[in-house]
C-alpha cells in the first residue's frame, strides 16, 4: 500500500514551504511581474530564493547537485506553489527538461547540466509539442545526419518557459512517420545557434511558453540525448513524473480556490444573512470538499508510487491528471459563480486562479486524454 | 510495541489457521433468504456456528470492547491486526449487525452498569439480535418529529408503548429493538427517550415491505399496548436525541467503510468482470470499447472508485498516526452510496436490454443485478439522506452559518 499521509519531516517541509511561498511569492507579486513590459513569466527572485533552500534540486540525486530526496517532498513544495500560483520553473526546468536529462543523458551530460539546473543558474525547457492538443508522439521536426552532427528542422509550440530558457531539449524524429513511436530522438539545443527562432507567447495564467522554430540547426553529435530512434520511451516516462507533479501543484491551487470561496460564504451578505446559510450553495460547497478529498488522496498516491518506483506510475499519472482536471474544473468555476459580480472583476484573486488552472489543465494532457490513457492501460 | 504486536500476530495467525474451518475461507458473510439467494449449505453453516462460538468464547466478535462485556479488550492496533488476519485468511467476520456496530458501542457510553452487562455479552455470542426503531411514517429526515408514545403505567415501573415504526432493516429477523419514542409531547428534541425492547413481547406487529426491486430488506413494526421495562431506558428519561446522535454517528462511520456491507455489493461485477461485460455488449474495435462515450464514463467512474478506496486508506493511515478521525471520514456514507449508484446506472446503461430482465431471461447474472440496481436505491435514502449528509457535512466539517 502507498504512504498516503506525510512523514513529521514531510510536514515540516509542508510548513516552512507555505510559509516561504506566502511571504516571497503573494498573489501581489504574481500581479506586479505580470503588468511589467519586459516580462518573462517568471518569478526570478524567487527561484533563487528556491534553490539557495535546496529545494529546485531536491529530488535529483546528490551526485547532481540535488539533495537526493523523494517525490512526494517536491511534490510537497509543488503544492505550495499552486496554492499561492507562484510562477516558478519546476515543471519546465526541473521536472520536464531536467527529468529528461536524468532519466536519458550520459553522466558526462548529467554531470554537465543538472547541478546547474539545481543550483537555478540553468534554465531548461523540453519542446515536444507540435499540435494545438497533447500528442507527445506526433514529431514531424527532423534531424538528419551530416557526417558527425545531426541537422534540426522543423516547429514547436507550448515550449513552457522556452523564451527564458538557456538550454533546450528538442524532440525530433530520425525515422519513422510522425505519430509513430519509435524513431523519435531527443537533443539538447542552445538556443543561440544560427537557425533558432523563438517567439513568446504570453499565456492566460501570466506565464509564457514559446513558439520554436529550427530552420537547419546544426548540433554534433554529442548533442544526443539517450539511445537514437528511442526517445519516445524517455518521453513517456519522464511525462509522467512531470504529470504527477503538475497534479501537486493543481491540487494547491484547488484546494486554495475553495478556502477562499468557503470564506466568501462566510463573510457575504445579501437579504440580511450570510449567504453560506442558503443551503443551495452549501450543497454545491460540500460537493467540492468532498471532491477535493479525493483529489488529494490520488495525488499522494501517484507521488507514493513515483517513489517506490511502482509498475503503476502511467496508470496513476493519467488517473491523477483526469481526476484532478476534473476537480479543477469543478471548482475554479463554481468559485467564480459563487463569487458573483465581484469574481468577474481583475481585482479579485479568484479569476487569477481560473485561468492558471485552464493552463494546467490543458498542460500535459487533459480530462478526455487521461481517461482516454487510463481506458487504454486498463485495456478497454 | 512493534515487538509485541509482530508477537500478538503470530499467535492471531496460529490460532486462526488451526481453529476455523478452511469451509469458510473465501465465503461472504451470509444475508438472511432473499428471492434469489441460495442459503449456504448445511456443513458450512454448521461450521460458521462453531466458528461464531469459538470467537466469542476469545473475546474476538467485539476485540476492542472490555473483557468484563465479553470483548477482548484489544487496543485499535492490535484490532487491527485481528482484522488484517482475517483478510489475509479471506475470512468474513464471526458475527456483523447493529449490536456490534451501533447500540454496544452506544451502551459503552450512554449504558448503565446493569444494562452494559445485560446487553454486552449476548450481543457479542449472536444471541441478541438488534433491529433499530427510529424512522415513522410521519418522521424520515426529520427524525425528532416521532410520535410513538411511551407512557408508564400505574406501578411507575413498566411504559406502554402504542405506535408504528417503518424502515426498520432486518425487523423480522431480530429479536431485540432499540428505540426512540415520545415521553413528553410538549418538547421536540428533548421528550424523546431511547429504550430497549424485547421483539417477542405481545402486541408488537412485524410487516415487511414489498420493494421495488422484490426484495424485503426493511419492514413496519406496530405497537399495540407493548410493555417495556423502566431499566431499559438509556441515558436519562427525555434526552434521548443525545444517545440517538451518539449512534448515529457510530452508524454512519460504519456506513462508508463497508463494516455495514456498504464494500463490493452482490450481484454487481467488479474489477474485470464489469469491463469483460461492458466489451460484451459494447463490442470493440481493436482492443477498445467501441462507444466512446461509455468508454470515457466508466474510465472516470473507475478513477473515481480507485480515488475513494486511496481517500479511505489514507483515512486508516492519519487515524493510525494521530488517532483522531480526519473531516474526510464524515464524507464516506454520502460519497460511497452515491458512487455505488453512478456504477449501476452505468452498467444499466452498458447492458442495453439485457438488463431489463426481471426473471428468467438468458442470464442470471444480469437479473441479479438488475434487482441489486434497484435495491441501492435506498441507500442514499436511509441512515440520513444524501441531503441530510449535505447539510450535516455544512454544519460540522466546513462550518457554514446556519
Amino acid at each position: 500500500m502507498p504512504q498516503l499521509t506525510l512523514t513529521p519531516e514531510q510536514q515540516l517541509l509542508r510548513d516552512s514551504a507555505q510559509q516561504l511561498l506566502r511571504a516571497a511569492a503573494p498573489i501581489s507579486e504574481l500581479r506586479r511581474q505580470r503588468d511589467q513590459p519586459a516580462a518573462n513569466g517568471l518569478q526570478l527572485e524567487l527561484w533563487r530564493e528556491l534553490a539557495q533552500l535546496g529545494w529546485i534540486g531536491s529530488s535529483f540525486p546528490e551526485a547532481y547537485g540535488g539533495a537526493g530526496l523523494g517525490h512526494t517532498e517536491l511534490g510537497v513544495v509543488l503544492e505550495a506553489c499552486g496554492a499561492t500560483l507562484a510562477a516558478t520553473p519546476l515543471l519546465s526546468s526541473v521536472l520536464l527538461a531536467g527529468g529528461a536529462i536524468l532519466e536519458a543523458g550520459s553522466e558526462a551530460q548529467k554531470l554537465e547540466l543538472l547541478p546547474a539546473i539545481a543550483s537555478g543558474e540553468l534554465l531548461a525547457a523540453l519542446a515536444f509539442e507540435e499540435r494545438p492538443r497533447f500528442a507527445p508522439h506526433h514529431v514531424e521536426c527532423t534531424a538528419e545526419r551530416s557526417g558527425h552532427a545531426f541537422r534540426l528542422t522543423g516547429h514547436k509550440r507550448f515550449v513552457l518557459d522556452g523564451y527564458a530558457a538557456d538550454k533546450l531539449i528538442v524532440s525530433a524524429r530520425t525515422s519513422g512517420a510522425s505519430g509513430a513511436r519509435t524513431g523519435v530522438s531527443l537533443f539538447l539545443v542552445d538556443p543561440k545557434s544560427p537557425g533558432v527562432r523563438i517567439r513568446r507567447t504570453a499565456l492566460i495564467d501570466s506565464r509564457s511558453a514559446a513558439t520554436l522554430s529550427l530552420e537547419a540547426v546544426e548540433v554534433p553529435a554529442a548533442a544526443l540525448l539517450g539511445p537514437i530512434d528511442q526517445g519516445a520511451e524517455v518521453l513517456d516516462r519522464v511525462l509522467d513524473r512531470a504529470v504527477i507533479g503538475l497534479c501537486a501543484e493543481l491540487l494547491g491551487l484547488v484546494t486554495q480556490a475553495y478556502e477562499i470561496t468557503l470564506e466568501y460564504l462566510k463573510t457575504r451578505v445579501q437579504f440580511d444573512v450570510l449567504i453560506g446559510s442558503f443551503q443551495a450553495l452549501q450543497h454545491r460547497a460540500v460537493d467540492m470538499f468532498c471532491e477535493l478529498e479525493l483529489a488529494k488522496s490520488i495525488v499522494a498516491a501517484a507521488l507514493s508510487a513515483v517513489d517506490r518506483r511502482a509498475d503503476d506510475v502511467p496508470l496513476l499519472a493519467s488517473a491523477a491528471k483526469a481526476k484532478l482536471c476534473e476537480v479543477s474544473r469543478l471548482v475554479t468555476r463554481e468559485a467564480i459563480q459563487l463569487h458573483g459580480g465581484i469574481g468577474m472583476t481583475d481585482e479579485h484573486d479568484i479569476g487569477l486562479y481560473l485561468k492558471r488552472a485552464a493552463v494546467a489543465e490543458a498542460c500535459l494532457g487533459d480530462l478526455a486524454y487521461h481517461r482516454d490513457r487510463f481506458a487504454r492501460l486498463q485495456r478497454f | 510495541m512493534t515487538q509485541s504486536l509482530d508477537t500478538f500476530r503470530g499467535e492471531v495467525r496460529a490460532w486462526l489457521e488451526s481453529s476455523v474451518p478452511t469451509s469458510l475461507y473465501g465465503r461472504p458473510y451470509p444475508v438472511p433468504s432473499e428471492p434469489g439467494v441460495e442459503p449456504e449449505p448445511k456443513e458450512v453453516a454448521a461450521d460458521r456456528a462453531r466458528y461464531l462460538e469459538q470467537m466469542a468464547s476469545r473475546g474476538w466478535t467485539a476485540p476492542t470492547w472490555p473483557r468484563e462485556y465479553g470483548g477482548a479488550g484489544l487496543s485499535v492496533p492490535e484490532a487491527r491486526v485481528l482484522h488484517e488476519e482475517l483478510e489475509r485468511l479471506r475470512l468474513a467476520p464471526p458475527l456483523l449487525g447493529m449490536g456490534l456496530s451501533m447500540i454496544g458501542p452506544t451502551l459503552l457510553v450512554h449504558g448503565n452498569e446493569a444494562q452494559k452487562q445485560k446487553y454486552l455479552p449476548r450481543i457479542v455470542t449472536g444471541e441478541y439480535r438488534f433491529c433499530q426503531g427510529f424512522s415513522e411514517p410521519g418522521a424520515g429526515s426529520d427524525l425528532a418529529a416521532l410520535r410513538t408514545s411511551a407512557v408508564l403505567d400505574a406501578t411507575g415501573q413498566r411504559y406502554i408503548i402504542n405506535g408504528s415504526k417503518i424502515w426498520t432493516s432486518g425487523a423480522q429477523h431480530a429479536n431485540w429493538m432499540f428505540m426512540l419514542v415520545r415521553t413528553d409531547a410538549s418538547s421536540k428534541h428533548n421528550g424523546i427517550t431511547f429504550l430497549l425492547v424485547d421483539m417477542r413481547t405481545p402486541g408488537i406487529e412485524v410487516r415487511p415491505i414489498r420493494l421495488i426491486s422484490g426484495n424485503s430488506m426493511f419492514c413496519e413494526v406496530f405497537f399495540n399496548d407493548v410493555t417495556a421495562e423502566v431499566s431499559d431506558v438509556v441515558g436519562q428519561v427525555d434526552q434521548g436525541w443525545t444517545v440517538a446522535k451518539t449512534l448515529l454517528n457510530f452508524e454512519r462511520s460504519g456506513m462508508g467503510t463497508g463494516s455495514l456491507g456498504g464494500g463490493a455489493r452482490r450481484g454487481v461485477p467488479t474489477g474485470n468482470r464489469l469491463i469483460a461485460l461492458a466489451k460484451e455488449a459494447l463490442g470493440e474495435r481493436a482492443g477498445e470499447l467501441s462507444d466512446g462515450h461509455l468508454r470515457d464514463q466508466l474510465a472516470g467512474l473507475l478513477i473515481d472508485e480507485l480515488a475513494f478506496s486511496f481517500t479511505l486508506e489514507r483515512a486508516a493511515q492519519s487515524r493510525k498516526a494521530s488517532g483522531a478521525p480526519g473531516p474526510e471520514m464524515s464524507m464516506f456514507k454520502l460519497y460511497q452510496s452515491e458512487l455505488g449508484q453512478r456504477r449501476d446506472e452505468l452498467l444499466l446503461q452498458l447492458r442495453g436490454h439485457s438488463a431489463l430482465a426481471w426473471e428468467g431471461g438468458d442470464a442470471s447474472e444480469d437479473v441479479a443485478f438488475t434487482r441489486a440496481w434497484l435495491a441501492a436505491k435506498a441507500t442514499t435514502i436511509y441512515g440520513g439522506t444524501s441531503e441530510i449528509q449535505r447539510n450535516i457535512i455544512a454544519k460540522r466539517v466546513l462550518k457554514l452559518p446556519q
